[in-house]
């Protein structure tokens, strides 16, 4: 599909901490009456998407949401642990908009707007609030005023938690708040359902297909526009800490049908995860970054020690992070952890039987703070980890490695977040905006939660204001089109009747781009992975078994269909991870690193968002500038 | 680590093609488990041999596996979510069973809960009762600041407790009555106990026990059953509570 691709950022020009402000002033608004003329679809229905369909219902629009769960409540940020930023400064401890804002720009190595960013710090105090009115339990001191704790990249505490399960409970609030607005007859709900497409007419995104799961029925739905809060893509590396059913196939088709997708390469390395035991394994369980705020990384400093860790003394032992990092410690960021870990395994060092592991170690705060103190502050993650391991953290140290647990990257978006289809709107996780190559600890539940309670409901009310809607139904031959595309493609995939199972091409795929996409890439490596990946794909095609057909519940079928879409974004991955010659961030290219093993950015020539267009051959790139008026991209140092 | 003696499970499986259509149970075999696999691995395993073999695979939900998101959930032995306690389906693991044994997976069973296939089952009752009020109501941008209204830690620490559960329905399959009331009495709780869910209150458990009777639920005849399965070990303090917000709302009138 050729499109006359015109990035426009429409990034408020004037003072940084006025920008958002001023933006929301010269927005365009829809009156109350009719706003319930407008139909929205909301597709996701974690923290974005949630907080969305309710945001957006409550100022009366119309509003349907989709979810491929059984119900809206089940969508993967319930997983998320550790807790959210917020610049409240509670603490007393210094913390500001500004500091937040700083850090998470930081943090995300200079590859991010600076106005989006900062209007996600400014945000992040409201969404505290919004939380707590609907009744979130957060941790509270004994004066029963909101605790915090600290996190990865920042020397405040400003990260509000509820125990080890901050994501579930900021889900619920969210959901709440839907299920409120389906009582009152404002949003619809369609659990169980998959988009498979997107339906574009005149250039606007008017509405999409999705496969009831349980009926295997294809169904469109029409709309005047389509929020997409689908998640991120990082179960494209099979092994991840993602759930089951997080797939790229919504934004992906998507991309298909017109919208860039920014910065694939950008793919988050979280430092804390149980480490693999066997091939069976069908997912990583990950440690909370929240656990570095107690426990102590290390590895002996012999190679190959055999002892185990209560025999080696201390000046044996290499706290590495607190070697390297003195002012930030066991809190350095999530991608330079993740790559002290894998130099000290490759270094031989590791620990546990597959040498793929380092220690967090609880000793010392258990000796100084008591076991009631860890597990009143860990208690749950303690029992996770000891359910899956089957051994006791309080007694030996945990042993963990890193694991695919984010993706920066993800559909283009404008200030509005709106990507490049007119009416398509993108949130979340789902999109590129706020984290630049790396994201800290705690940002992602922000984000989601800014995007969807604070941006959207203004920015979607200024695009209809602005454009002309024509009437469409699902009677439009777009619509036909679109679900004969889609039929045609899931009876192709039936009719494969291969010999491999869907999930032993997905495990290939994954180990391929973990070896070579992962948390240290080269070119000679990038241009094996783009062989190996149209190798698997060609075969995918040729050898696929699924069982069963469409007219059923049929999971094999949803996966064939997701991997399927990994394949090719796999593809676009290693490609732009070829294509930016420079370390930022989580992305590490071995042939530009300082001689101390440091990311080696190159501003001259990658300070840019790299935003692909689709294209069966050869993806077009196109680049957005990013400009740093306010804040000078430096060495990211925290040593 | 565990042993890495590998072992063979057999597993009596309900198979049911569709809503309509009676199942049975029928019995497989898998060789060389790892003792650290987890059940659902373990189907994943069983799921590629019988695709391999030209059979359909037992359907069964799940996503997290991790033990938060509540989408999976069967009966293991006749018991909700597995033998180890204040854990999920997803986290029972092999080294729980006995080499050579024969475990028995079936479908929660609750007339509120139809089987749609295999495992698989309908929970949606579950949300139908959320939206009769398990919320507060507050629109986006009316909140005061988040320290406007101190909350004792402990009175924070129980809203917790309750706001915990994950809507897994393993109460209302272990409940002889299939009472949804662990499940309807935690989300009552969770609001009841907190000053933000004041206005609602009385309003909340009337709204939300109705639909619960609605949906086709038993009552709660103190069993307990709900309590030994509940992954997040909700109390059944909760029902307890439940029922005295019912008799305040009934004497509010």
């Amino acid at each position: 599909m050729a499109l006359a691709v015109k990035l426009d950022s429409k990034i408020p020009s004037g003072p940084l901490e006025s920008r958002w402000t001023r933006h929301k002033d010269q927005l365009k608004l829809v009156s109350p009456a009719n706003k319930r003329k407008y139909t929205i679809l909301v597709v996701g229905t974690g923290l974005a998407g949630a907080s969305a369909a309710a945001s957006l219902a409550e100022l009366g629009y119309s509003v349907k949401a989709f979810c491929i769960q059984d119900s809206p409540r089940r969508a993967h940020s319930i997983a998320a642990q550790g807790g959210i930023n917020a610049a409240k400064n509670y603490k007393n401890d210094g913390d500001s908009v500004w500091r937040l804002f700083y850090d998470t720009i930081k943090g995300g190595d200079f590859r991010a707007r600076e106005s989006n960013v900062y209007r996600l710090a400014e945000l992040s105090v409201n969404i505290i609030d919004q939380c707590v009115a609907q009744g979130v339990p957060f941790a509270r001191e004994y004066g029963g005023l909101l605790d915090t704790r600290s996190f990865g990249g920042a020397q405040v505490e400003r990260t509000f938690y509820a125990r080890g399960q901050t994501g579930q409970q900021l889900l619920l609030g969210a959901y709440s708040a839907m299920m409120r607005q389906v009582d009152a007859g404002r949003v619809s709900l369609y659990p169980r359902r998959e988009m498979l497409d997107l339906v574009v007419i005149n250039g606007q995104a008017r509405g999409i297909v999705c496969r009831n799961l349980i009926t295997g029925e294809l169904e469109s739905y029409a709309g005047d526009a389509v929020v997409l809060c689908t998640g991120g893509y990082g179960n494209a590396y099979f092994l991840a800490t993602y759930a089951k059913n997080s797939n790229a196939t919504a934004i992906w088709r998507c991309h298909k049908r017109g919208a860039l997708f920014a910065n694939p390469c950008f793919t988050q390395i979280h430092p804390t995860c149980i480490p693999v035991t066997g091939d069976y394994q069908s997912k990583l369980t990950l440690m909370s970054e929240s656990l570095r705020n107690d426990g102590r990384v290390w590895v002996p400093k012999k190679k190959g020690d055999p002892r185990p860790p209560h025999e080696i003394p201390q000046d044996e032992r290499d706290y590495y992070l607190e070697r390297k990092y003195p002012s930030y410690g066991n809190l350095a960021p999530r991608d330079i952890a993740s790559r002290a870990a894998k130099a000290v395994c490759d270094e031989g060092r590791g620990v546990g039987a597959s040498g793929r592991a380092v220690y967090l170690d609880f000793s010392d705060t258990i000796k100084e703070k008591g076991i009631d103190y860890i597990k009143e502050k860990y208690g749950n993650l303690f029992e996770m980890y000891q359910h899956i391991t089957g051994e006791d953290p309080y007694k030996v140290p945990m042993r963990i490695y890193p694991a695919i647990h984010y993706t920066m990257g993800g559909l283009w978006v404008d200030y509005n977040l709106m990507s490049t289809i007119p009416g398509l709107f993108v949130l979340g996780e789902a999109n590129f905006s706020d984290h630049g190559a790396n994201r800290l600890g705690a940002s992602a539940l922000m984000q989601g939660l800014a995007d969807g309670y604070f941006i959207i409901p203004y920015t979607i009310g200024d695009y209809f204001a602005n454009v002309s809607l024509p009437k469409v139904t699902t009677e439009h031959s777009a619509f036909s089109d679109s679900l004969g595309e889609v039929h045609r493609w899931l009876t192709k995939l039936l009719a494969i009747r291969g010999e491999k199972t869907v999930l032993e091409f997905h495990r290939e795929l994954g180990m391929i781009l973990w070896d070579y996409v992962g948390m240290a890439r080269n070119a000679h490596g990038l241009q094996i992975a783009l062989q190996k990946i149209r190798r698997l794909r060609e075969e995918f095609w040729n050898n696929l078994k699924v069982p069963g057909d469409a007219t059923m519940l049929n999971k094999n079928l949803e996966m064939a269909g997701r991997v399927a879409d990994f394949l090719e974004l796999g593809e676009l991955m290693a490609i732009d991870a070829l294509h930016r010659e420079e370390s930022c961030g989580a992305h590490f290219r071995e042939e530009y690193q300082t001689p101390d093993g440091e990311a080696l950015r190159n501003d001259e020539q990658f300070c840019y968002v790299a935003a692909w267009e689709y294209s069966r051959d050869t993806p077009e790139l196109h680049k957005e500038p990013l400009e740093f008026e306010f804040v000078k991209p430096t060495v990211r140092s925290y040593k | 680590m565990s042993t890495t003696k590998k072992m063979t499970l057999h597993l009596r499986i309900w198979r049911q093609p569709t809503p309509q259509t009676p199942g049975r149970f029928v019995t497989y075999t898998v060789r060389d488990v790892s003792p650290d696999m987890s059940l659902l691995e373990l189907l994943d395993v069983l799921n590629e041999q019988l695709i391999k073999s030209g059979e359909l695979p037992v359907e069964f939900d799940s996503d997290c596996r991790e033990g938060i998101c509540g989408t999976c959930g069967f009966l293991v032995n006749g018991v909700a979510h597995g033998p180890k306690r204040g854990r999920t389906a997803c986290q029972q693991y092999v080294r729980d069973f006995k080499d050579g044994e024969t475990i028995t997976l079936e479908p929660f069973r609750a007339k509120a809960f139809p089987v749609i296939k295999d495992l698989v089952v309908d929970r949606s009752a579950f949300d139908r009762i959320m939206a009769a009020g398990g919320y507060i109501s507050v629109n986006t941008g009316s909140a005061p600041d988040a320290n406007a209204i101190p909350i004792p830690k402990e009175i924070a620490e129980q809203a917790f407790d309750a706001a915990a559960c994950i809507g897994c329905g393993a109460c209302v399959a272990a409940c002889p009555n299939a009472s949804a009331s662990l499940f309807v009495s935690a989300k009552i709780a969770h609001l009841a106990l907190l000053p933000q869910g004041q206005p609602e209150r009385i309003r909340r458990v009337v709204r939300m026990v109705a639909q619960m009777d609605r949906e086709g639920f038993g009552d709660c005849s103190n069993h307990g059953e709900c309590e030994a399965v509940c992954p997040k070990n909700i109390s059944i303090k909760n029902i307890a509570l439940m029922r005295r917000e019912y008799l305040r709302a009934l004497w509010a009138g």
